[in-house]
This record gives structure tokens, C-alpha cells and sequence, in this order.
């Protein structure tokens, strides 16, 4: 196992980097485009919460390798064309934006409707409702629910490597396939999505105990 | 000049009919008290003046806008017209001054000095100066509700609208509250509207009376004709008499 450590490493640690970079892009893009969705979601107009509701319900009914494997596919086609770590990074943000979107209406239902009805009524708008009073409130209850979100999303990520993404996983494979060291190799590779994973949530953890 | 002005106004929950032609004129600076058995339609009607319930049909003209335009700005009329909940609504994630200070701030872009100075003076008013960095879960109902309407002050408005204001507290936390807005009544020109049981407040404070049952205003009375004469329909004096029996 420690010569696989010693003669892969320059892959595993490249590996490593794109899994990183790959899970960071997802979560920054996912809670932003999973936010904006979960708005859509509660608007007062149906047009818009149709639109909301289709998106959500699109995005997390499908898997994950068939959105990254539509994206690396499909859009080479007829748009641009595009990397695999590209590709499989835009599929998982969607693909995890729903169910941010789902986590996030959640939250805002849970904060009592008099919050708002004290915003309207003190002149804020609805947005300016949303953003100073509503959602600090709503993102201090789903911290928990959010960390499950973005663990998985660091595991999912592993979808990368169907797709060419360079990941983790993807080295994984190679490496893999070269030395016929399966076992001690996909070893090492859990070790290390454990590298990411566990200060993650512990971070998620020490941010809800902050908040509370 | 007149603040609100109601014409033949419908507003319905569904199926359920909550106001029934109501026709009210209130004057600016006038204090006017709501009464009436719960269902009776008073919230709803409060409810309707700031926009945060849409009424159905007629004409509902608050501070010169028409509410039953859809093209109306409501947000220009909640600038100038204030609510006071039974349950406070103070910001949870929020300090107490802060809660005085976020509208001022980003609807009425008042400068932050001004802005802490103000607040702080609205703290004072409600006697409250000294809770200004607590947290609104650390306050008792009758202390929120105080913080509430100094948070409604702080916009400098022409009219506050009180839904029941003291119906949460504890009774020795409610003449705090009455004394503020007795305060309010007797040393501004404010317009207020205030749906409550208080009777005693009612008498002591309010121009005029106005009494509902089932959606409908059955009662609009100077506050001497009300209370020192009679409310002149059964429905009023059978409802007084039954406040009064407790």
C-alpha cells in the first residue's frame, strides 16, 4: 500500500485537487442556484412556483450520472464543446441544487409566518424581507440537513470519473487498473475522500453549536 | 383630511364572507377603537388597511393611495402606516435596537447616526433603554410589545394600526403597553385604529367607537354615546354587557 502512496501520489494528490475544486465549485453554485429555486418555489405567483417545482423535481428524480453523462454528451453536440470535469461539476450543482432547493423551502417554512407578515408591515419588501429577516432564519435551522447535502455532494463528485473528470475516483481507477492493486487502492482512495468529508462535517457541526 | 376611507368594501376567505359592505371614514389624528366578538371581522379589517390581506371588491383609500388598484405601490402606504401585532412579530434573528433600526435604514435610507439616535430615544419613550442589545427571546411579552411599537415609531408614521395589541399578555404586563399607547394618542397627531377588549383604554383614549359583528359594522358611535348613553343595537349591548359582567 505505502509503494502505491510512494510511486502513484503525483496522480492521487492531482486527483485529489480535482475532486476539491470539483466540490467546492458544486456547493458554492448549488446553494446559490438551490436558493434561488426554493424562492421560486413559495412565489405567490403559480406560473413561477410551476417553473420552481419543475426544475426541483427534474434535477433530483434523475440520476446523477445520467445528468453528467447528458451534459458531457449532449452539449459537445450542439453547443460547445466541453471537459469532463466540466461537464460531470455542472451536472452534480444542479443535480444537488434540488435538493438544496428542498432543504432551503423547508427552512423557510418553518419560520413563523408573523416574521414576515412584521417586514411587510414595517415597509420592507418581500425581498428585502427574504434576505435581512427570513432567510438567516431559515439557513440557522437546515445547517444540519444542509452538512447531509454537501457530504454527499463530495461523494457524488466521484461521478467525475464516468465522465473523464479527472477526480479522485478517476485516478482511483487508473491506478488501479495499472498496479491490479485493487483493494489497497480504492483503499487509499476512501482515506482520502475521508480527508474532505470529515472536516467538512465537523465544520457543519461546529457551525450549528455556533449558531444555536 | 381623511386617512382611510372604506367604500362598500367585500373581502371573503375563500368561500367565507369576511366583510360586508363596510363604509368607514377616518379621519387623520383621530384615535378610533375596534370592538366586537372574535370572528366578528375586526382583524380582518385592520388587516386589509396595510394591504397584508386583499380585499375583494369596493373602494379602500389609505393615505391617498386606492389599495384595490392593482397598480397601487403598497409599500408606499406601509411607509406611512405602522401595525402593531398580538404576537409582536419583533425580528427573532435580530437585536432590539436593531429591530428599530432595519426599516428606518433600508426604506428610509436615514442615516445611520440619526438613525441610533432616534431608536434610542424610542427605547427611552417605551422605557426599555436599558434592554437595547437583547436578543427579542430574552424579553417578556409585555416588554416585546413595547419594543414592537417602538419599532413602528422609528418610520415616523401617520397612522398606526394596533391588531389587538395586549390579548397575549399577562394582565400586569398590559397597562405597560396601554400607557404607551395612551402616550402616543394624547401627545401626537398620529391616526391610530386599535382593535381591543380594553374597554377601560377605549373609554379613556379613543374619539370614536366603532363596533362589529359577523363582517358587518353594526356600530359607529361618538365614545361618549357609546359608553356613557348606549350603543344603539342590541347585538352592541348585549356584547358590552357581557364584557362588563367579568
Amino acid at each position: 500500500m505505502l509503494e502505491i502512496i510512494s510511486s502513484q501520489w503525483p496522480s492521487l494528490l492531482s486527483g485529489l485537487w480535482n475532486t476539491i475544486l470539483c466540490s467546492v465549485i458544486a456547493l458554492i453554485g448549488s446553494l446559490i442556484i438551490g436558493t434561488f429555486f426554493a424562492l421560486l418555489e413559495i412565489s405567490k405567483y403559480k406560473v413561477i412556483r410551476i417553473i420552481g417545482s419543475v426544475y426541483v423535481e427534474v434535477f433530483r428524480n434523475i440520476p446523477l450520472l445520467v445528468i453528467a453523462m447528458a451534459f458531457f454528451l449532449i452539449v459537445p453536440m450542439y453547443f460547445t464543446k466541453i471537459s469532463g470535469f466540466t461537464a460531470g461539476t455542472i451536472g452534480l450543482t444542479l443535480y444537488t441544487s434540488a435538493f438544496i432547493a428542498e432543504t432551503v423551502r423547508a427552512g423557510i417554512n418553518s419560520v413563523e409566518a408573523g416574521q414576515l407578515e412584521g417586514a411587510l408591515a414595517n415597509g420592507l419588501t418581500t425581498g428585502q424581507a427574504m434576505r435581512y429577516i427570513i432567510l438567516p432564519q431559515a439557513f440557522k435551522v437546515i445547517i444540519p440537513p444542509l452538512g447531509n447535502q454537501f457530504i454527499n455532494l463530495v461523494k457524488n463528485s466521484s461521478v467525475l470519473a464516468f465522465v473523464a473528470g479527472f477526480d479522485l475516483m478517476y485516478e482511483g481507477n487508473m491506478i488501479a487498473n495499472d498496479t491490479l492493486q485493487t483493494i489497497p487502492t480504492y483503499f487509499i482512495v476512501g482515506i482520502m475522500y475521508l480527508i474532505i468529508t470529515l472536516p467538512l462535517s465537523y465544520y457543519m457541526r461546529h457551525l450549528e453549536k455556533k449558531l444555536a | 383630511m381623511s386617512m382611510i376611507e372604506f367604500h362598500n368594501v367585500q373581502k371573503y376567505y375563500g368561500k367565507f364572507h369576511a366583510l360586508k359592505d363596510i363604509n368607514l371614514t377616518i379621519d387623520a389624528g383621530e384615535t378610533v377603537v375596534l370592538i366586537g366578538p372574535s370572528g366578528s371581522g375586526k382583524s380582518s379589517l385592520i388587516r386589509t388597511i396595510n394591504g397584508l390581506d386583499p380585499i375583494r371588491d369596493g373602494q379602500l383609500i389609505v393615505n391617498g393611495f386606492d389599495l384595490a388598484d392593482k397598480k397601487t405601490n403598497v409599500n408606499l402606504i406601509r411607509k406611512d402606516v405602522g401595525m402593531v401585532f398580538q404576537h409582536f412579530n419583533l425580528y427573532n434573528n435580530k437585536t432590539v435596537l436593531e429591530n428599530i433600526m432595519l426599516a428606518p435604514r433600508i426604506v428610509l435610507k436615514r442615516p445611520e447616526e440619526e438613525n441610533r439616535e432616534l431608536a434610542m430615544q424610542l427605547l427611552k419613550k417605551v422605557g426599555l433603554e436599558n434592554q437595547a442589545e437583547k436578543m427579542p427571546a430574552q424579553l417578556s411579552g409585555g416588554q416585546k410589545q413595547r419594543i414592537a411599537i417602538a419599532r413602528s415609531l422609528a418610520m415616523k408614521p401617520k397612522c398606526l394600526l394596533f391588531d389587538e395589541p395586549t390579548s397575549a399578555l399577562d394582565p400586569e404586563m398590559i397597562d405597560d403597553v396601554l400607557d404607551v399607547m395612551k402616550d402616543i394618542a394624547e401627545n401626537s397627531n398620529m391616526t391610530m385604529l386599535v382593535v381591543t377588549h380594553e374597554m377601560g383604554f377605549a373609554r379613556a383614549v379613543a374619539d370614536r367607537v366603532i363596533f362589529m359583528a359577523d363582517g358587518r359594522i353594526l356600530e359607529d358611535d361618538s365614545t361618549a354615546k357609546f359608553f356613557d348613553d348606549q350603543p344603539s343595537t342590541q347585538r352592541a349591548r348585549d356584547f358590552m354587557s357581557k364584557i362588563s359582567g367579568h
